[in-house]
């Protein structure tokens, strides 16, 4: 066990009725690297990030057994505070969801929920996540504005300022730019990188070449299993399974 | 496209079209006829006084008195009902997200007792006011109406928040939102415009009905006077009115049905506005 892993992952199994979508997954991320999950779709990585952050709770179907180890707490463990635990971690999904209230306060609501409620304290902080998302100087005079006006590129990095200013540790992204426009990704890409000397980084992906540029750390899933996982340059240079070198020259996604 | 294949497209688009203008030609007729017999009875002395002695044979006077005790009932029991019926659809939609079962169950239950007739609400508030030894009153009709509306307010509230996208939640969950903070910062404010939608349905149905009103809230001819003392309503002024044997008295019902038609209407328009100021700040799919 790599005393730097911020998060490990002890054979965890998730079924959905019958079937089962995470089959014994043992993984470790390491601290303030970014992780990229990746995989053909339907394979369980965006499964694998809603455990993360329990956001498996809100479905039913789903049974979730083994262990999440995060600073070497189980968060899996009935007992941990769900709604604190989630603060630790920001989450970025496939398609932006900003809340239906203005782009401030999408930003001051996530600050009132850390605990944030003095004004002046407020605005220097909403300020502060826009410019490291790289949205501020776009957007500074609209702030009054509802957070639907923007455009979905600028919403996503609303949405990920939003999961910043909760103070978290951990990022989790699913398939963040697959609904963005090419300059929009290449922001949340640029702005993941500098990022990662603060936070630690869980990205799902199925973009390749996506993965290739910015990943540390590689975790290559199929069906539900884990095949593969490593540095990058020993996952993307020399692959030791036959599948994951099918995946990488193409073969099949 | 093959022959039979635009053979049976043209017949079915004829079959929608005909169904869709005959059924507005239908509804504009109604209109019409609303219209026209009542605007030529309908009079500033109908929409300012209380019924007279011998009102229903053609004396003078007019139906101020259903008209403000059917608003008051409406908006009581529309009011009454939101206060009750929200909580439940946020309850439903927030809190029993586990429970799909739980919500399966009463979401049948509250579809089954909106088919049920209002005259038997009305004969179930009878027999509550029996019980208690109340008499036909305000209340006692505000309490069924209540009752009668609620499972509309409800369902409708909640087929507009079970809309809400399980991201946008899954968004909110993520930055530490308890249930209570998802339900109003997220599920209310999502919905604001349909919840609108869901009063307004409620509130036409409350002023519209008269079975429920019949035994409860009872009739008069003198102006609503207080909670517990009985009240006139439009709908059984309309009935009164009809049944009298004077033609001059039946157009004055086309009257009433006029002035009960245009409160629906400024009712509609004014939450439709009300509805549009804030899809403004809904998310844009």
């Amino acid at each position: 066990m790599d005393d730097k892993s911020k998060i490990e992952i002890r054979d965890l199994n998730v079924f959905a009725g019958k079937t089962q979508i995470l089959k014994n997954i043992n993984i470790d991320i390491p601290k303030n690297k970014i992780t990229v999950i990746l995989g053909p779709s339907g394979c369980g990585k965006t499964t694998l990030l809603k455990c993360l952050n329990r956001l498996t709770d809100l479905y039913p179907e789903l049974k979730v057994s083994g262990q999440i180890m995060i600073d070497g707490n189980n968060i899996l463990a009935a007992k941990e505070d769900i709604y604190k635990l989630r603060q630790q971690m920001g989450l970025l999904s496939q398609r932006p969801y900003p809340l239906p209230m203005t782009i401030y306060n999408n930003i001051s609501y996530a600050l009132k929920l850390r605990g944030i409620k003095n004004r002046r304290e407020t605005h220097k902080l909403v300020m502060h996540y826009l410019e490291q998302a790289n949205l501020w100087d776009e957007i500074k005079n609209r702030l009054r504005e509802p957070a639907s006006r923007l455009s979905i590129g600028q919403q996503q990095r609303l949405c990920l300022a939003r999961g910043l200013a909760v103070n978290p540790e951990i990022i989790l992204a699913d398939e963040p730019t697959s609904a963005l426009d090419p300059i929009s990704s290449q922001f949340i890409e640029e702005t993941f990188v500098r990022l990662k000397t603060d936070y630690t980084i869980v990205l799902v992906t199925h973009v390749l070449r996506q993965a290739k540029r910015i990943a540390d750390n590689v975790v290559f899933m199929y069906l539900g299993d884990v095949i593969e996982q490593g540095s990058a340059e020993e996952v993307f240079g020399n692959p030791k399974m036959e599948k994951t070198r099918f995946y990488l020259s193409g073969t099949f996604n | 496209m093959t022959r039979g294949q635009k053979i049976e497209e043209k017949f079915f688009k004829a079959l929608m079209i005909l169904a869709t203008y005959f059924i507005l030609a239908i509804l504009a007729i109604i209109i019409y006829s609303i219209f026209e017999k009542g605007l030529r009875s309908i009079s500033w002395e109908m929409l300012t006084q209380v019924p007279q002695g011998g009102y229903y044979y053609g004396k003078g006077g007019g139906i101020l008195n259903a008209i403000l005790g059917s608003l008051a009932l409406a908006a009581g029991a529309t009011l009454l009902a939101f206060i009750i019926g929200l909580p439940v659809a946020l309850y439903i939609n927030v809190f029993l997200i586990r429970h799909k079962k739980v919500i399966n169950v009463i979401r049948f239950l509250l579809d089954l007792v909106w088919g049920i007739p209002s005259i038997v609400y009305g004969a179930f508030g009878f027999s509550l006011m029996i019980f208690f030894g109340l008499q036909t009153s305000l209340l006692a009709g505000i309490l069924t109406v209540t009752l009668f509306v609620l499972p509309i307010m409800i369902r409708s509230m909640d087929e507009i928040l079970r809309t809400v996208p399980i991201g946008l939640q899954e968004a909110a969950y993520s930055l530490g939102s308890n249930k209570s903070e998802i339900a109003f910062k997220v599920f209310t404010r999502q919905s604001i415009s349909g919840i609108i939608t869901a009063v307004l349905l409620s509130f036409g149905r409350a002023i519209g009905d008269a079975a429920a009103v019949l035994f409860t809230a009872g009739y008069t001819d003198h102006m609503p006077n207080g909670l517990l003392e009985p009240v006139a309503t439009l709908p059984l002024s309309i009935f009164f009115q009809l049944s009298s044997p004077v033609p001059e008295v039946q157009n004055r019902a086309y009257a009433s049905a006029l002035v009960l038609t245009l409160i629906i209407l400024i009712v509609s328009l004014f939450s439709r506005g009300l509805g549009k100021r804030y899809h403004k700040t809904k998310i844009n799919f």
